[in-house]
């Protein structure tokens, strides 16, 4: 009996190992070829430029943030960092760009905060992991979009997500709106994850960003948001670009960001 | 075998419990009425016909949400009366039908379904 069970577990065992070895073969291979070619076709990619000297000014990132908070019904939140609304808010450059705060940078630099956003990737990592679809890139013009109506709340695209631009409900968000009463945007209910969509309901309507028409009424805050079609060489965008010395937050990461910085 | 009365007793418990829904309705049936539905003031038709939207506003919500969300689609043309409305809930839908308790949720109420459209989508005087 005995030997021929172990007979039967030979067999079992060889037919196993021959059938994971193409396997092995896929692995490999996946490694070396890349998921997507490095430049992506696309006729229409919407980017955004901030000026960092010109957001240094308080009122013009207070702008930006309390127009985003009208716009989209964000609610406030100050107790508990985790369940904070982030679309447009403020970091410390140390922490926007890790990569450009070195050893020996200033410290008072390092503390400096910025207005940070979704970055609306030219290779996303969040819409990558969806596992319905809920979050996809626009082809039409590059936004990355959220579909509240399908998310499941798997919270897979926070984790992806390496800008943490990305914000979930742990609670029925609308006891927490206060000082915001936009009835065409609709809030969001809880468990759903929400983001910046580069306001696509203005866009429609032709429309530049929240943000970005709010900072251009604060003195001293024209120029300090450029939104506009980087696949256009004549765009102002694309000019500031060509001219300016700008940087994007952590390149390194291979997401491919369409948020542009200044310096 | 003495059981013989319990068991019949708990097969009548049984039968009665299990076509309670049954027999209470028919006895309560002339307490249920339709639902009277109050009409927008001044408006003589809806996007569609009426027969259309009664039985079928649920699958055009769906259809607009899709447009526009999905695909950037916003504008609808009624293919009743050939108008043009922008597809939008508190647009378009809640400018007319701006009483939700005496038209919405008396038709919900009746056929007990509970659409989960105004946990987010707001009615046009505000939120909360």
């Amino acid at each position: 009996m005995d030997e021929l069970r172990r007979s039967i577990l030979k067999v079992i065992g060889v037919l196993g190992l021959s059938a994971g070895f193409p396997l092995l073969r896929t692995f490999a291979s996946e490694n070396v070829v890349p998921n997507e070619p490095v430049s992506t076709p696309s006729s229409k990619q919407l980017g955004l430029v901030l000026d960092i000297d010109k957001c240094l000014s308080s009122a013009v990132r207070d702008a930006c943030i309390s127009a985003c908070r009208r716009e989209h019904n964000l609610p406030e939140i100050t107790a508990n960092p985790e369940r904070k609304y982030k679309w447009i808010w403020t970091e410390d450059f140390g922490n926007a760009f890790p990569d450009h705060a070195h050893e020996h940078f200033s410290e008072t630099l390092k503390k400096q905060p910025v207005l940070v956003l979704c970055n609306h990737c030219s290779s996303p990592a969040c819409t990558k992991v969806c596992p319905v679809s809920a979050t996809w890139k626009r082809k039409e013009d590059g936004i990355v979009m959220m579909d509240m109506h399908r998310c499941i709340g798997c919270r897979y695209c926070m984790a992806a997500c390496p800008y943490r631009a990305r914000s979930f409900n742990w609670l029925y968000p609308r006891p927490d709106i206060k000082g915001a009463d936009n009835p065409v945007y609709p809030t969001r209910t809880k468990g759903v994850v929400e983001k910046c969509t580069f306001c696509v309901e203005r866009i429609r309507l032709g429309r530049e960003p929240a943000c970005v028409e709010a900072s251009k009424k604060v003195p001293g805050g024209a120029g300090a948001l450029t939104f506009g079609n980087l696949s256009d060489p004549d765009s102002e965008v694309s000019r500031i670009l060509r001219e300016k010395r700008t940087i994007c937050r952590q390149l390194g990461f291979g997401t491919r960001p369409n948020v542009y910085y200044i310096v | 075998m003495n059981d013989k009365k319990m068991i019949i007793l708990g097969l009548v418990i049984f039968l009665i419990t299990v076509t309670y829904p049954f027999w209470y309705t028919l006895l309560a049936g002339a307490k249920v009425s339709r639902p009277v539905l109050e009409k927008p003031a001044g408006e003589t038709r809806c996007i569609e016909e009426k027969a259309f939207m009664t039985a079928n506003h649920m699958q055009l919500l769906n259809v607009w949400r899709d447009a526009v969300v999905r695909n950037d689609i916003a504008e609808y043309t009624s293919t009743a009366y050939g108008a043009k409305y922008e597809m939008s809930l508190t647009k378009t839908c809640l400018k007319c039908h701006n009483k939700r308790e005496e038209f919405c949720n008396r038709c919900h109420g009746y056929v007990n379904v509970n659409p989960a459209c105004w946990n987010c989508h707001n009615e046009q005087k505000g939120i909360n």
